[in-house]
């Protein structure tokens, strides 16, 4: 949205100046009283709840034992390492799913962008559907409806067996992996094997952490593929009607003419989708997938520390975005200044 | 007016071949498609249980047909949580009363004053007729409270108690004061910069410690202060840009007849800009109604709740496909219809301005 | 030569009985027009009457609903590949530029040629820079759109266009969107190419350059062609009423 011609007109009868001046800073210094006071109760409240339920203070708690293990993920965690590896285990784990998250999101979205401004009647109307469906049902039941869907695959001794070494069934998806030997690009193939109540070998995805990329993915896809279609249908008639008329063919106009003018319109609301994905991926928690939010979760409840623990989720998360925000605005005024769209 | 927008109608390419082809390939998958989703959904399913059957007849099935048996079954947990049996005509009655309000809030012909006054009267009201203790009725504490009526309850006192914070948010972040500007920057940024899943963690967890030894606060109320807090935020920058929207000759002229600053904000300059909002309005409202799904995270039982915890039952494990398909239709119903009328409303306020 | 080239066509643009709706509202009626090669036309009429509408559809921006519209012994049909052909022969200049905003004036010349035609980069290069200079502003090739004025993007526009030599150019009402000083070089550069000798249909209330430059004046109104003769003829003694009204609204 363009800068605001904001008014700050001054509504109310004329006060001397010395008057006005002195006013504004009495309203001021009453705003910020009142909510000194609010925030020296609760602080005061919240000591003497604290000692009387013997909840320590302070962070120290993250340099003890965690005690918890982390599931099997990329990363090897076990319950001697701190709480504070385990934070950030479970950090890595968010950056993780968000970042492919986002490319999927944003390759899908795209698609389903162009889709809905196709000619051929069934693609624009199926993406339609696609887009209100998954935006009027809430993505914690669209997760849940993944991770019950990913339940009901066969045991791992029944396991589907699509394609040679690679395994599904409700423990998670198994490929092979890739074996190095000595430096030497990959010699040999590593295939997951039936071993006890699972696979053992190869590469593992588990199920919490499909359904949460896969529901976090088609969903954040559909609100992105609003935002494209709302660009391209925002680059002005004319420029579609140049580029046909000099013989460029529907596919050449979208990708040199259309496209790029339309991503300068794109590109900053789906940066806030994007925000928007990270954030959401704190829903992890109701599927149980170690990520930040989980493990906050785990830890206040071990060290019962609930506002050491929750601030300093909130701290990861609100850097995230501010940083994200700030950068988004550099863009803004970058490419105001090189003389942007129509 | 406009056609249809498509790339095709903007500049006619005209049928083709390809086009064609296309057409019936697709259509050709699609019909397949849903013809296998009908024979699950419809031909094979499994609608009734006789008496004490268990749930034999549905695991027979399982792959083949839906089990809509469950749905049949426990609609009335799913609908009302464990609400006492007997005392279920109250919570009904409460759901009615929200949509009547919502249905009348997205039609021109009931606006008024009357209907600002009737989202309080009704929210008082559900709460009122929820809890019992009088006139004979039983009490029922708020733990007992579930499904549909708590997601209504939440979603609509948590917009209706956001408004007024997010006016003065709005108002603040304009401010020339720096101060007040300040608070209300640091405010709206942060909430909008963390997970809404944070703030419930918040009121599950730190609230309990924020307060007074012995005044417990009920769970469902703290919930509700958390989804305040949330969405006044983001309604703050949906009424922030309404305010930028009106022509500075707005406030100009409220200036001019004589009227101070807050008179000139009620009877002038806010209508305006929250006619201009409606759209991200009723968006940021089918959010939160969407967001309230969140609390099964801290035990609380809304409409996702109790579908989730039917599942959990063990004469119903492994349905969660079915269970979750109904409670997802009665989501999409809701979300989809509203966002059709405020379409319209957009409309109908489009040509009213320009008249 | 494909099956829908004919090569006995002495026309360049053979409009026959054709006719157009948009909704209820019928744009052209039975328009009969035919333009050999070399013509220079310029159409005049009062707004709605159907002027604009006619010329898209000699390039298939508008669709015909009835009639038959042949450009260049290729017939227009709502066949994609019937369209791409004539395209490919057919420039058109639109009264708002329609230059893209996030290329350079050069890239806008050879972005068709590259991709259209498949010249070569250096060649389209080549050709974009000779046209650029024809219309005299090869000094703003590597400058973007919204630097240029109105009278430059206008010429940009008409240099893009001449880059996929085309037979014909269809002119919009060229210089309706600028300024009254900018007028005049866009007019010039468009003589210059008359004499030439490509065909040229132009919409235009520009009727001094008419006078200069027409082989065939022809006013349009209600949809139908009311006069279509050489402009000597056309100002002195037009012979519908119409025209005559309309003229002496215009020419003051």
């Amino acid at each position: 949205m363009s800068q605001s011609c904001a008014p700050r007109v001054r509504i109310g009868p004329r006060v001397s100046w010395r008057g006005a001046r002195a006013k504004a800073i009495g309203w001021q210094l009453a705003v910020l009283a009142v909510a000194m006071a609010l925030v020296a109760t609760v602080a005061v409240q919240t000591a003497i709840n604290l000692r009387a339920r013997g909840i320590a203070s302070g962070f120290d708690f993250l340099s003890r034992p965690a005690g918890f293990e982390i599931a099997r993920g990329l990363f090897s965690f076990s319950s001697r390492e701190s709480y504070a590896r385990a934070l950030l285990v479970g950090l890595l784990n968010t950056v993780r799913v968000s970042f492919l998250g986002i490319a999927i999101a944003s390759v899908l979205g795209l698609s389903i962008g162009i889709a809905r401004l196709s000619g051929i009647w069934i693609v624009s109307t199926v993406s339609r559907a696609y887009v209100e469906l998954v935006r009027n049902t809430p993505l914690l039941l669209q997760l849940l409806f993944w991770y019950t869907l990913s339940q009901g695959l066969p045991a791992p001794s029944d396991a589907l067996n699509p394609l040679p070494g690679v395994y599904l069934c409700f423990r998670g998806l198994f490929l092979p992996a890739p074996i190095w030997h000595d430096g030497f690009p990959w010699i040999g193939v590593e295939a997951p094997t039936l071993a006890g109540f699972g696979f053992q070998g190869g590469i593992s995805i588990s199920p919490e952490f499909a359904a949460l990329l896969v529901g976090l993915s088609t969903y954040t896809a559909a609100f992105i593929g609003e935002t494209v279609r709302g660009g391209i249908l925002a680059v002005g008639r004319g420029q579609i009607e140049a580029a046909a008329a000099l013989g460029l063919s529907r596919p050449h106009a979208l990708r040199f003419v259309v496209l790029p003018q339309a991503l300068r319109v794109i590109i900053p609301p789906s940066t806030s989708q994007y925000l928007n994905l990270f954030k959401n991926s704190s829903l992890s928690v109701a599927i149980g997938y170690p990520d930040l939010m989980s493990i906050t979760n785990t830890t206040l409840n071990q060290t019962g520390q609930a506002i050491e623990a929750i601030a300093l989720a909130m701290a990861v998360y609100l850097t995230v975005s501010l940083a994200v925000s700030a950068a988004m605005n550099l863009y803004n005024r970058a490419t105001l200044r090189r003389g942007g769209g129509a | 007016m406009r056609p249809a927008a498509s790339l095709a109608t903007r500049v006619p390419m005209f049928a083709d071949r390809t086009n064609t082809i296309a057409t019936i390939a697709l259509g050709a998958l699609l019909a397949y498609l849903a013809y296998a989703f009908g024979q699950w959904a419809f031909v094979h399913a499994v609608w009734r249980l006789p008496a004490d059957a268990g749930s034999l007849p549905c695991r027979a099935a399982r792959g083949e047909g839906a089990c809509w048996a469950v749905v049949v079954e426990r609609a009335r947990f799913m609908f009302f949580g464990s609400y006492p049996p007997g005392a279920q005509w109250r919570p009904a009655v409460v759901c009615l009363l929200f949509v009547s309000v919502y249905a009348a809030s997205v039609m021109r012909t009931f606006w008024s004053r009357w209907l600002l006054a009737s989202w309080i009267a009704v929210s008082a009201a559900a709460v009122v007729l929820l809890r019992g203790g009088w006139l004979g009725l039983a009490d029922v504490p708020s733990e007992s409270w579930g499904g549909l009526p708590l997601t209504f309850l939440l979603s609509t006192v948590g917009f209706t108690l956001a408004f007024p914070v997010a006016v003065l948010l709005a108002l603040g972040r304009r401010s020339t004061l720096p101060a007040i500007r300040t608070l209300s920057v640091v405010y709206i940024e942060v909430v909008r910069g963390v997970p809404v899943m944070t703030f419930l963690f918040m009121a599950a967890v730190m609230f309990p410690l924020f307060a007074p030894q012995g005044f417990a606060v009920d769970k469902l109320v703290r919930a509700q202060i958390a989804f305040v807090m949330v969405t006044a935020a983001y309604l703050a920058e949906v009424v922030r840009s309404g305010l930028q929207a009106i022509p500075r000759g707005q406030y100009e002229a409220a200036a001019s007849i004589g009227l101070s600053f807050w008179p000139a904000m009620m009877l002038v300059v806010l209508p305006q800009a929250l006619r201009v909002s409606i759209p991200p309005l009723v968006n940021t409202f089918i959010a939160l109604f969407k967001d309230t799904s969140l609390v099964i995270v801290i035990g609380l039982f809304d409409l996702l709740g109790a579908a989730k915890a039917v599942i959990v039952d063990p004469k119903w494990v492994g349905f969660g496909a079915e269970v979750y398909l109904f409670t997802a239709a009665v989501y999409f119903g809701f979300c989809f219809v509203v966002s059709r009328f405020s379409l319209r409303l957009e409309r109908e306020l489009g040509r009213a301005r320009a008249a | 030569m494909n099956e829908h080239e004919r090569p006995e066509s002495q026309f360049h643009v053979d409009m026959q009985a054709v006719n157009k709706w948009f909704g209820t509202l019928h744009v052209l009626r039975d328009v009969t027009l035919k333009v050999r090669r070399g013509e220079r036309i310029v159409i005049c009429g009062p707004s709605g009457s159907g002027k604009s509408t006619l010329i898209r559809c000699l390039n298939g921006l508008e669709a015909h609903h009835s009639g038959r519209i042949v450009v260049g012994g290729v017939e227009l049909t709502r066949e994609v590949k019937t369209i791409d052909q004539v395209r490919r022969r057919v420039g058109m200049v639109f009264q708002q530029f329609n230059l893209f905003p996030h290329l350079t004036v050069l890239e806008n010349c050879t972005l068709a040629p590259i991709r259209v035609k498949k010249v070569g980069r250096k060649a389209a290069h080549d050709l974009a820079l000779h046209y650029l200079t024809r219309v005299r502003i090869s000094d703003q090739a590597g400058k973007y759109p919204g630097e240029l004025s109105g009278g430059q993007q206008q010429r940009a526009a008409i240099a893009r266009a001449l880059c996929m030599n085309p037979e014909m150019m269809l002119f919009d009402e060229p210089t309706s969107a600028l300024d009254p000083e900018m007028v005049k070089e866009v007019l010039n550069t468009m003589v210059s190419l008359a004499d030439e000798g490509i065909t040229m249909l132009c919409v235009t209330h520009e009727m001094g350059f008419a006078r200069q430059v027409a082989n065939r004046v022809i006013f349009i109104d209600g949809g139908r062609i009311l006069e279509d003769n050489e402009p000597d003829t056309f100002f002195r003694a037009p012979g519908h009423e119409r025209t005559r009204a309309f003229l002496s609204q215009v020419l003051h």
